[in-house]
């Protein structure tokens, strides 16, 4: 009796020009039984997405196999003739990818595309695809399972696309899935909802699975079974159980340390109150931004509202919130990329001109803004030495030897070898760039740094290297920053004051050990609930949460009035919340909640008993309506 | 050392043992012709070596009438002049000759007109995605104005207009190609101005012309250089057409567009006459194209993405 | 939707009136007084101020512009100078030909040419695929004169199949009137798919490096269909881009090929009308292509639009 599934001393390379083999992946076996899921954990360059597109006999141009067999039920696929791989491919084995909005054709129909395997390869004839593709978004709790075949993949959000893939991938019954980071691109409260459902098909469906991931904490939700790989070579592999909990590799325990641990108070360290002085670095007073023309200081396309923020001074203050939340906006107002069309922007207690164009060089110098990825942040064609260069030269004007010195002084300071200077940003790996990025803010000598999600597109292990980075930095320079992130552990480790963000609004801030601890605004509630937690079993548990049972199963509505929060509060008020302006409530000195409820409200609810409701079962009855996309 | 370094070499020596980051840097890919990339290289090579030495190694001069006869066959013998390769022409001057002189004329012009359109359409061009508003507005209609004109009749117009001298065709076909060259350059700009590092160029409040040298030009230098190839062979084509429409350069020097024209009733002859400079002409084109062809096939196709939208 | 067709036609109208200008001041520029040649030998200073005075030739430019354009939106066109016949009864016939010509080659070559550009991009690297990329490769490399030379030379020359001339009537049967067409179409036809059949092959490869084209393949879906189904849709809009620009193309830009066959087309009209310094005739002809070429570029924009969904129906 053979293996459901069996990879077999996998072995895969690329060549250089002059013929010479890479191996990407270097014998690599493992097994999936059926009812399974197998976890390949691994940063990126590990080739776990190699080995899961290889399962399918497939491999990108530029690569081969050039030994090793993967077996689906006893035969090697990688000797099959191609019509055989071909028959095989969304027949016996089905993939799900990680962006998709990208692995979706946008010029045809949802329905079409999700049943396009099961109707060619024949298991199906289209009227039983269509009927199976309607069953399969009832089961992935997609809203209107009717009509959405019609809709084309740009008219639904995110979220729904990723579960549709998963509809796609499970419509032709097949023996073995394969996920490759399908939720590594989606906000928490996303990726509980898709995770949930995953889950749940899965199980219904009874097929084993694949699932590639860079997370452990997502890893402990799904898997049965870990493989742990670095560099194409597994390191460990075990019962999910036994690898969480007792890792013996070194790489793996390296892994676990850079989880981020659940948002709380305390997580950070001790405020450093030495640096206060009475007048804030920044300012934001009452403002208002968006896109499109301004009418009455309102755009036509609102995306914050009545901003009210200080950042004092060698302070960090994290601003978080999911995408479309307006945090990148809010970033992007104060460095005066975007005008604000309302309120005012002080620096040291002077007003700042709302568009840049009208700032002085000394207001530019002092407010510098670092853009979440590296790799467009870089003139591809300029040295390190001259993107470091330029801004001491341009704002300090500081030339020739005392430029280099300068440049040598800053790559030490982000802990970069000094020989980096004469080096191109593509010679430079992701993390490496990430701090040749920072250093540019810096080398202008600022007051501020706006830091725009910089951790957002790295590993999970560089990513903690850099947040490691940014702390040394905030001690040695006295620098204040504005870090802006969705991840709430990050920014709760780091910051000394947190912004929530939802829908254009503060709904809370404070300094972070209150944000952190009771009382909560209800969203920040559920953004701490669905941060996953390092341990099998947590998403079954979370999901009997209260704020779950609303909060997720609906999406974001932008709103002109009332609390943008109402349509996913579990104690919103009817005919209060929906129409009035939250009122802003002081709990402590410097901490704010925007809410209807008062402080009393909120801890009495707070500590009320949990209301058992089984996550998996909720359906949500009008959450159809107000779940569309925007 | 400073405590920066030490932390920078521990760090690295750390790196070595415990799993540091794996490199993302690309393997640098070299270009690589395939044999057809080669021919080409080598025809394109020989025609500039003809518009440089092509007077010196042509057996006759170009307006030279010393043949026996006109549309003489190849190979013909005239008694104590010579050879006549590709045989004569309705003038009875030898047709080998007149196109090594002609390619200083067909390639050489177009070859400068090419670069001209260059300077101003990548210029204006770059500009206009960098500046945008007005502008750009006004730039790209009385661009679009030129494209929806048939460039060989505007280019009949202009000579019309002002005659038929060497420097007014070079400045036709300059200003022609300029609005394609200003199409092309415009939309890699605005590819390359939505880039981070040109917006964080921008907030620090760089002048435009260094945002324009600096930051943008040194990233579109590639795919433009390819561009130029393709440009320069419709420069050809239209210099030929004119010159065959009698309007382009004109007698007694040898080009290869006016070649075909005037030894065109020879084909009532059956002589190979007009066919030769015709040929030319493809030699030249084909393998400018040829070398396009590979070189864009590397790059990833972002040049017949722009050539197509 | 609307919006974005409404500002294509803005456009175009925009595009329209400077060309206008542009090609007032270029045909203001062309040498000669048009007065004198007018009336020739025979002119007296009283007739050549009388004449220009009754054609407005006096006025300043400003002026002389604004009346021309007026009488042109009133669909006016004119009085040749060259025998003073009514420009639209002169453009009338060529125009006719010119579009007898086109309609002919596009509904020839465009079906055809996407065929082979798709057939091309489904056997990649295949001798179908090298035959094509080459062939097309040397066809758009060379001159028209040199493809019509070449095909006089064969086919009328060596084999004597058909005349090298086209000359048309009106009063020939239509067997007659392929057989006088013939040249010019199989040349035409030539020179514009072999552009069409380069782009849709570069079109539809390009495409094909998306991720969606890979999640294609990994559902096991065939190459043809992924080809046909998946990649063509997604290229309508440049596809249909490039046939525009040939449609263009073969109602104003074939003078080569009118002249070397004497084909009484459009383009020869104006050529002539440049050679004998006839202002109004050349205007209106140069107005007409302008034409042409905006409205065939706003119909490839609408129908790059409808062709897809994203700005079909937006969210």
């Amino acid at each position: 009796m053979s293996e459901l599934f069996e990879i077999d001393n996998l072995q895969i390379q690329a060549r250089k020009e002059d013929g010479t083999p890479i191996p990407i992946v270097k014998g690599v076996s493992f097994k999936v039984k059926a009812g399974q899921v197998v976890a390949l954990i691994g940063e990126s360059g590990s080739g776990k997405s190699t080995i899961s597109l290889a399962t399918m006999a497939y491999c990108r141009p530029g690569l081969e196999f050039p030994g090793g067999e993967v077996r689906l039920h006893g035969k090697d696929v990688l000797s099959m003739e191609p019509q055989d791989q071909r028959n095989l491919r969304g027949n016996n084995v089905a993939y799900l990818a990680q962006s998709a909005a990208a692995t979706f054709n946008p010029a045809i129909t949802i329905g079409e595309q999700v049943t396009e395997a099961a109707v060619l390869h024949g298991v199906l004839t289209q009227d039983e695809a269509d009927k199976r593709a309607v069953a399969l978004y009832h089961a992935l709790e997609l809203p209107e399972p009717a009509r959405l075949g019609r809709r084309y993949p740009h008219q639904v959000s995110g979220g729904q696309l990723q579960r549709l893939m998963a509809a796609m991938a499970l419509v032709s019954g097949p023996d073995l899935l394969v996920l490759d980071e399908p939720t590594t691109a989606l906000d928490v409260t996303t990726q509980i909802e898709v995770l949930k459902a995953f889950k749940k098909v899965i199980r219904e469906e009874g097929s084993a699975a694949i699932y590639v991931t860079h997370d452990l904490a997502v890893v402990a939700q799904v898997a049965d079974h870990i493989v742990v790989l670095y560099s194409g070579e597994i390191q460990e592999q075990g019962p999910v159980d036994l690898i969480i909990n007792n890792p013996t590799h070194p790489y793996t325990k390296r892994l676990m340390a850079a989880v981020k641990p659940t948002p709380k108070a305390g997580m950070g360290e001790d405020l450093d109150q030495q640096h206060s002085r009475v007048v804030p670095n920044i300012e934001v007073k009452n403002m208002t931004a968006g896109y499109g023309g301004i009418v009455n200081g309102k755009p036509a396309i609102t995306v914050l509202r009545d901003i009210n923020v200080k950042i004092k001074n060698s302070h960090v203050v994290g601003v978080i919130g999911e995408s479309g939340c307006g945090k990148s906006t809010l970033a992007r107002v104060i460095a005066g990329l975007l005008p604000a069309a309302k309120g005012e922007i002080f620096l040291d207690g002077k007003q700042l001109q709302a568009d840049l164009k009208n700032r002085m060089s000394e207001e530019l110098q002092k407010v510098q803004f670092v853009y979440q990825m590296a790799d467009t942040a870089l003139n591809p064609r300029q040295l390190i030495g001259e993107i470091l260069g330029r801004p001491i030269e341009f704002y300090r004007g500081i030339k020739g030897a005392a430029r280099r010195e300068e440049v040598a002084a800053l790559l030490r300071l982000v802990e970069l070898p000094v020989e980096f200077e004469s080096r191109y940003p593509s010679e430079l790996s992701g993390g490496q760039k990430q701090r040749v990025n920072l250093a540019r803010a810096l080398a202008a000598n600022p007051e501020v740094v706006l830091c725009d999600e910089v951790t957002s597109a790295l590993d999970s292990i560089v990513s903690s290297n850099i947040i490691i980075l940014l702390k040394k930095l905030r001690d040695k320079t006295g620098v204040s920053f504005v870090f802006i992130s969705h991840d709430l552990s990050t920014v709760g480790s780091f910051a000394d004051e947190i912004v929530v963000l939802y829908a254009g609004r503060v709904v809370e801030q404070g300094p972070v050990d209150e944000v952190l601890a009771p009382p909560y605004h209800p969203y920040t509630r559920l953004l701490i609930s669905s941060v996953p937690e390092l341990r099998v079993g947590w998403l079954e548990d979370t999901m009997q949460k209260r704020e779950m049972a609303v909060g997720i199963a609906r999406g974001v509505e932008i709103t002109d009035s009332g609390c943008p929060f109402f349509n996913r509060c579990p104690i919103a008020i009817d005919g209060t919340c929906d129409v009035d302006t939250a009122p802003i409530r002081e709990p402590s000195p410097e901490h704010y909640i925007a809410c209807h409820r008062t402080i009393e409200e909120i801890a009495e609810i707070e500590a009320a008993p949990q209301q058992v409701l089984h996550g998996f079962e909720v359906a949500a009855p009008e959450g159809d309506k107000a779940a569309k996309p925007h | 050392m400073t405590d920066a370094t030490q932390g920078a070499e521990t760090e690295a020596e750390e790196g070595k043992t415990i799993y540091d980051e794996l490199p993302d840097a690309p393997p640098k890919k070299k270009l690589k012709l395939s044999w057809t990339g080669k021919i080409g290289v080598a025809l394109v090579a020989f025609w500039i070596i003809m518009v440089i030495v092509g007077p010196w190694v042509a057996p006759f001069h170009e307006a030279d009438i010393i043949a026996d006869d006109s549309y003489l066959g190849p190979g013909y013998v005239t008694e104590g002049e010579g050879t006549h390769w590709l045989g004569t022409d309705y003038l009875e001057r030898d047709i080998l000759s007149r196109i090594l002189w002609g390619a200083r004329m067909t390639v050489g012009i177009s070859f400068i007109a090419t670069l001209l359109a260059y300077a101003m359409g990548v210029t204006a061009g770059i500009a206009a995605a960098v500046k945008r508003g007005w502008y750009d507005m006004i730039l790209s209609r009385i661009n679009d104005a030129i494209l929806s004109l048939p460039t060989i009749m505007l280019g009949l117009l202009i000579v019309v207009a002002f005659g038929s001298s060497i420097p007014i065709l070079i400045g036709t076909a300059a200003v022609i190609y300029a609005s394609s060259v200003f199409r092309i350059a415009r939309a890699f700009g605005q590819e390359i101005m939505v880039m981070d590092y040109v917006e964080a160029a921008q907030a620090r409040g760089e002048t435009i012309w260094w945002i324009i040298f600096r930051e943008v030009l040194p990233n579109a230098v590639m795919p433009l250089a390819t561009d130029f190839g393709l440009r320069l062979v419709f420069v050809v084509l239209f210099i030929s057409s004119l010159s065959f429409l009698g309007l382009g350069i004109q007698p007694p020097a040898a080009d290869w567009g006016s070649m075909v024209r005037q030894n065109l009733e020879g084909l009532q002859y059956g002589s190979l006459a007009p066919v030769w400079p015709a040929l030319a002409i493809a030699s030249f084109t084909i393998a400018i194209n040829l070398i396009v062809d590979d070189v864009s096939a590397k790059s990833g196709g972002d040049l017949a993405k722009k050539m197509i939208s | 939707m609307q919006r974005m067709v409404i500002q294509r036609i803005w456009i175009g109208l925009a595009t329209l009136w400077v060309v206008s200008v542009m090609v007032f001041i270029m045909t203001a520029a062309l040498p000669g007084d048009v007065a004198a040649i007018v009336l020739g030998q025979s002119a007296t200073p009283e007739s050549l101020a009388a004449y220009r005075a009754e054609r407005g030739l006096d006025q300043p430019l400003v002026f002389q512009y604004f009346g021309w354009l007026g009488s042109l939106m009133t669909g006016d066109l004119g009085i040749s100078k060259a025998g003073g016949a009514t420009i639209s009864s002169l453009i009338a016939g060529r125009l006719y030909n010119t579009m007898l010509l086109a309609a002919i080659v596009a509904v020839i070559s465009v079906p055809v040419s996407v065929m082979l550009g798709l057939l091309a991009a489904m056997y990649p690297g295949t001798w179908i695929d090298r035959v094509l990329t080459f062939g097309t490769l040397s066809l758009i490399s060379v001159p028209e004169f040199f493809i019509a030379t070449f095909m006089v030379l064969i086919l009328a020359v060596k084999l004597q199949w058909l005349p090298a001339i086209a000359n048309i009537s009106g009063d020939e049967t239509y067997l007659e009137l392929l057989r006088g067409l013939a040249m010019p179409l199989i040349t035409l036809i030539i020179v514009v798919a072999a552009q069409m059949i380069r782009m849709t092959r570069a079109g539809i490869l390009n495409v094909m490096n998306s991720p969606y084209i890979e999640m294609a393949i990994l559902k096991g879906v065939r190459r043809n269909r992924i080809i046909l189904r998946h990649a063509f849709f997604n290229t309508i809009g440049p596809i249909v881009n490039v046939i525009a620009l040939n449609l263009a193309y073969l109602v104003s830009g074939v003078v080569i090929v009118e002249t070397i066959f004497a084909y009484p087309g459009l383009a020869k009209l104006m050529i002539d009308g440049v050679q004998t310094r006839d202002l109004p005739l050349v205007q209106a002809c140069a107005m007409i292509f302008c034409g042409t070429y905006v409205v065939l570029i706003i119909l490839a924009d609408v129908a790059a639009i409808l062709a897809n969904p994203r700005l079909r129906n937006p969210k």
